[in-house]
């Protein structure tokens, strides 16, 4: 479900959970794991690691609900820094063994967290600029064939292709995901 | 958006179509005049906007031979063109075929318990509802895979009615309505909305409920996105464990009415779980998805309700002529003929079953007959999935009492 929840539902989570609340745990398990397990592995490539990382964020959001702050963002958005951030914890922990150097380690923590933004920046990015990157790399289709598919103008289809590749395309640069200081990290 | 001394301007002026302009849109891409083309090297030559506003169909490859041509000679002389077909280019390369990586079902017990490791909850789950939280979770799962085609797949729900195996042809969406709908009692009961509103009078049985809900519009699956139900059904089992768990310990006996009969709070809330279990794997057995068993100890307490709901069941058969009548009538609280249930595997267990009347005490001494089945086994078996004649590997004893439970068990079946 890639769709935002409305700050509500956010805030009102959050109150549940410091409440202690174990079925608010559950649901909230039930919205973000799918994001949380996905982001992890893009990232560590590797199954068991990407169970640990989201046993770790889950752990960290019901420990420390006070630490979200609406104000930031969306619970989504802080969830997903969290994991990020974790994931690439232990990206580096696991690539120091000494076979590495560290510019390769860099090299290789830069990647995957570049992927792992790009995925989030698919899921997030509004539903019609994702449609029109769906039909033309997914399925193959041309802008022409896009824009009939989508009911849109031809115009409306290349605009929509660029647009999506262009918020895509920022997942290279240095991420904003990465510290909002008024955050805590996970242990 | 530039300004007439963009680059835009520069290229506009090469054009033959003059600056563009609100009055004159650029219409290069398609070239259609009305008297018959000129060779092409006096065709108008794309504009600067236009190529621009191709870079992402470009980077792509979505995009006609010749626009491709274009847009890449156009590159080779626009420096802020060929900055931005790059960093397009680069950005395809971070998409990628969804993965389709499922999440493993189990996780969500092991991630969830390790939390509750770290802080204890203040509002826990109570014992009686986690089976139905692990299993509504778990459909709720596979049906976030599944496509529209598969929504409409047909489903054969299958029970015993009393004498033989039954069998109704339905679609996934449907099975989701049917339980939104008998969910609706318990849901009822703890003081939330009834789905079924006023559309069916008080004590109707799950399956008048069921049919009440197919008949309106959010049941009939024709009527609307197939997948629709899953919101409603999925919003009311959250709630439903929610406002169990603030409900308190008392709440457990509160009597949830199936119709004529009733059961208390946290028995409703253990069948509301085998229900969801049985009929997620009609869904997954209809669109070839594997779908495990519940944990050991849910199924425990499932194979445990079925085993206390055995000697009623057993009894009622009796008056509605379906069984021959018991061999002796025992007073309430006095030992009589008893059933060894031995039930095996993962969540297995022992259960002996008083087979004179509901009320009598079961007896070591008067033990007649011994059954012995996989737990599993037994609960396809009260879920009316396999007929009574083919259950059971093991038997001993009297043949009888081997029938009357085993059948018995197959009627606690229902649509």
């Amino acid at each position: 479900m890639a769709t935002e929840a409305p700050p509500r539902w956010d805030r009102k989570m959050q109150q549940r959970l410091a409440h202690g609340e174990a079925a608010a745990l559950g649901e909230l398990y039930d919205r973000f794991a799918s994001l949380v397990h996905t982001l992890a592995h893009r990232v560590l490539s590797d199954e068991t690691a990407a169970d640990r990382v989201t046993r770790e964020v889950f752990g960290y959001v019901w420990e420390n609900p006070g630490a979200f702050d609406p104000r930031q963002g969306s619970l989504r958005s802080w969830i997903a820094t969290l994991t990020h951030r974790q994931a690439v914890e232990r990206l580096r922990q696991s690539q120091s063994d000494g076979e590495s150097t560290p510019e390769e380690i860099e090299e290789r923590v830069r990647e995957a967290s570049a992927a792992a933004r790009a995925d989030y920046i698919v899921t997030s990015m509004p539903a019609p600029l994702r449609a029109a990157l769906d039909l033309a790399y997914l399925r193959r289709l041309d802008y022409r064939q896009a824009a009939a598919d989508l009911g849109v103008t031809e115009d409306e289809a290349r605009r929509r292709l660029r647009l999506g590749l262009q918020l895509l395309s920022t997942a290279h640069h240095a991420p904003r995901v990465v510290s909002p200081p008024a955050h805590g990290g996970v242990r | 958006m530039s300004g007439p001394a963009g680059p835009e301007a520069t290229r506009a002026q090469e054009s033959p179509d003059g600056p563009d302009g609100p009055t004159a849109p650029p219409r290069a891409e398609h070239p259609d005049p009305p008297a018959p083309a000129p060779p092409a090297p006096t065709l108008p030559a794309p504009t600067h906007k236009v190529l621009k506003s191709l870079l992402g169909a470009w980077a792509l490859a979505a995009c006609s031979a010749e626009e491709t041509a274009a847009v890449e000679e156009h590159l080779t002389d626009c420096a802020t063109c060929a900055d931005e077909a790059v960093r397009l280019r680069d950005a395809v390369a971070l998409l990628h075929p969804e993965d389709n990586l499922d999440l493993d079902p189990r996780l969500r017990s092991r991630v969830l318990s390790a939390c509750l490791g770290r802080r204890p909850a203040r509002v826990p789950v109570p014992d009686w509802v986690a089976p139905y939280d692990a299993e509504t979770a778990r459909l709720d799962a596979l049906l976030h895979d599944i496509g529209e085609a598969e929504w409409r797949a047909p489903v054969r729900l299958k029970w015993f009615d009393g004498e033989r195996p039954v069998a109704r042809d339905t679609t996934a969406a449907a099975v989701i309505g049917h339980l939104l709908a008998v969910d609706g009692l318990v849901a009822a009961v703890l003081g939330l909305p009834d789905p079924l509103g006023p559309l069916v009078a008080e004590g109707a049985t799950p399956t008048e409920r069921t049919e009440a809900f197919w008949t309106t519009a959010a049941g009939d699956p024709a009527g609307q996105a197939p997948g629709a139900v899953r919101g409603g059904w999925r919003e009311q089992s959250h709630a439903l464990t929610r406002t169990a768990s603030f409900a308190g310990a008392e709440a457990a006996d509160r009597p949830v009415p199936y119709g004529p009969v009733s059961l208390p709070l946290a028995d409703s809330f253990v069948d509301r779980a085998f229900e969801c279990w049985v009929h997620a794997v009609d869904i997954a057995d209809a669109i070839d998805y594997p779908y495990a068993s519940p944990s050991a100890g849910h199924l425990h307490r499932m194979v445990d309700l079925g085993a206390r709901l055995l000697p009623a069941a057993i009894a009622g058969r009796r008056r509605a002529g379906l069984a021959p009548p018991p061999h002796a009538l025992v007073p309430a609280g006095a030992p009589g003929r008893t059933l060894h249930l031995e039930v095996e595997g993962s969540g297995g267990g022992h259960w002996y079953i008083p087979l004179d009347s509901p009320g009598a005490t079961t007896s070591a001494a008067e033990t007649v007959a011994h059954v012995a089945l996989d737990a599993v086994e037994f609960c396809r078996l009260a879920a009316g999935h396999i007929p009574p004649e083919e259950a059971a590997a093991g038997q001993t004893g009297d043949r009888q009492a081997i029938r009357d439970a085993l059948y018995a068990t197959a009627s606690l079946s229902r649509l």
